[in-house]
């Protein structure tokens, strides 16, 4: 047995973890992680000097199908330019055959590790964050199909972006494309790669947890922006219920709860029209306004109004008590 | 077992010369007594993979007889057990004094681990290459990735020296590194105690999750 030394089997070890990036710019750093579709390594761009995440499809995974959902991944990804939507910035084949392709290298946490520290009205902020990116997908015709905590990372400067589109479905037709001549062209961009692979009926891909019921029972047809409504709505109700655990808090208000049932409605048309619509409603909440997925009864609105009012309503108290205690005192 | 073995026999004989500083015969009759007492003991019979590595395990079983062999004197002298365990102890004493360590006896035999583990891939890919007529492929990689000098040879002075062209030099080590990740999977896997042990193993060591 040939002896190897301590150079040889570091270069080995670096061998086996590292991708086969010869005749390409970039150079492998560290392995990130495995996501549903292949592995995730952090690289050095060697003409840029930057770093880069690579999204790779192993080549002995042996899947034409995977390969070309990778492909489709990247280029659904190129359409999306968005500061909310991680950034593609290349894509191809490594000599040794498999696909890859590079994106913006995001330095931050998952959204579930995030939130272990936040309050309550930093987690709505943060759930409106991912509604924007979301909504200018949908109006490109985009449907993320797999939004879930572990898919949304937050930036070291507070960026929020949506990660992880390989079950993306693009939409024959959307709304925004008859309205405006410029999205109607993204939208046409788009429709283009309906033709590599899609899913068809029966296939149930997503996270369970966070799969709309559509989804989850195969019905593609189905599948609309407001299944990524139910995946927000999956996400708020992760983030409510880790607030009552971790920090103790008192159970979410009814108005939020009420938010998360419309969002996370069985009946796919009881549910928001859009995520715009789920994120007006927590704006609504977060300015003490009534929010349209909850009818309160008098007493709520008496105290959402003194909330809402707070200091209106405490310098009408102390002018009003001082002007007692005026009248009291001027009688002696 | 002869797997078992064949993996750790150096690993624990470097361990013992270390960490208890005896000479190289005690080491190697003690090496030899280890492993036969691992088969006739069948103490591997005791081994939870839900609470450590094997090596680990085998670590610590070492010391515990080695300590166990010095309080009542009555090391077995080489050759009494049935079981005997092929150990070249010549080899692994060039190896001790070629590259002194400096490092703990576990973290040595932590290392000596990993060395043993990459070079029995290696010779299961020699082996291989050689049965698939692919030695060309074998070549470039032992005088690419296994070569000691700290420069490496260029894929075009590799084309060169072997009359290929550059592409089929990176074709043929693309494939030689496949197949040793594929080697070292492999031979993980006879050398770690249960699946979940090999694939954190795997995980730790070569950045994935073989699923």
């Amino acid at each position: 047995m040939k002896y190897l030394s301590d150079q040889v089997v570091s270069r080995l070890q670096a061998a086996v973890q590292s991708l086969d990036l010869a005749g390409t710019r970039y150079r492998a750093l560290k392995f990130l992680g495995r996501g549903g579709m292949g592995t995730v390594w952090l690289a050095e761009d060697a003409v840029l000097n930057r770093k880069v995440a690579l999204k790779v499809l192993t080549s002995d995974s042996g899947s034409e199908y995977l390969a070309s959902r990778l492909m489709r991944e990247a280029v659904v990804l190129a359409r999306l330019e968005h500061p909310g939507i991680v950034p593609v910035h290349d894509a191809g084949t490594l000599a040794d055959g498999a696909v890859f392709y590079c994106m913006k290298y995001v330095e931050g946490q998952t959204l579930d590790q995030h939130i272990a520290n936040a309050n309550l009205r930093e987690r709505l902020q943060l759930l409106q964050r991912i509604a924007e990116p979301m909504a200018f997908a949908h109006a490109r015709g985009i449907v993320h199909r797999d939004l879930k905590p572990s898919n949304v990372m937050v930036g070291a400067f507070g960026e929020v972006l949506v990660m992880d589109w390989g079950l993306a479905k693009v939409m024959e037709t959307t709304s925004a494309d008859t309205g405006n001549s410029n999205d109607g062209g993204a939208a046409s961009q788009a429709g283009a790669v309906t033709g590599s692979p899609s899913t068809s009926h029966g296939t149930v891909l997503g996270t369970p947890g966070y799969m709309a019921p559509e989804q989850a029972s195969g019905q593609v047809a189905l599948i609309s922006e407001r299944t990524d409504v139910y995946g927000l709505g999956a996400i708020m109700s992760f983030m409510l219920g880790d607030s009552i655990d971790q920090q103790r808090e008192l159970p979410a208000p009814k108005p939020l709860r009420a938010i998360c049932q419309k969002a996370m409605a069985a009946e796919i048309f009881a549910r928001y029209k859009s995520v715009r619509e789920m994120s007006a409603d927590i704006g609504s909440f977060l300015e003490g306004l009534p929010v349209s997925a909850y009818r309160e009864n008098i007493v709520e609105k008496t105290v959402r109004l003194l909330r809402r009012h707070r200091a209106a309503v405490v310098l009408v108290a102390a002018y009003l008590l001082m002007r007692v205690l005026f009248i009291l005192f001027s009688r002696r | 077992m002869d797997a078992i073995s064949a993996a750790y026999w150096r690993p624990v004989y470097k361990y013992v010369r270390m960490r208890w500083r005896v000479d190289k015969e005690d080491a190697q009759d003690f090496t030899q007594d280890f492993f036969a007492r691992m088969v006739e003991k069948e103490f591997l019979d005791s081994y939870d993979p839900d609470k450590g590595r094997l090596r680990t395990f085998l670590r610590t079983c070492a010391d515990r007889l080695f300590l166990n062999q010095e309080r009542h004197a009555n090391r077995l002298k080489r050759g009494s057990s049935a079981v005997h365990v092929s150990l070249d102890v010549d080899e692994a004493e060039q190896e001790l004094t070629a590259a002194p360590s400096t490092e703990s006896p576990e973290d040595y035999f932590e290392k000596e681990w990993v060395r043993t583990l990459f070079a029995l891939a290696v010779e299961r890919l020699r082996a291989q290459c050689d049965a698939e007529g692919k030695k060309v492929q074998f070549e470039l990689f032992e005088r690419y990735d296994l070569g000691d000098s700290e420069t490496r040879p260029s894929y075009a002075e590799l084309a060169a020296s072997l009359g290929l062209a550059v592409t089929d030099v990176t074709n043929y080590l693309a494939f030689a590194r496949r197949e040793f990740r594929r080697c070292v999977l492999n031979q993980l896997r006879e050398m770690t105690g249960s699946e979940a042990e090999f694939r954190r193993e795997a995980q730790s060591l070569l950045g994935v999750d073989p699923k």
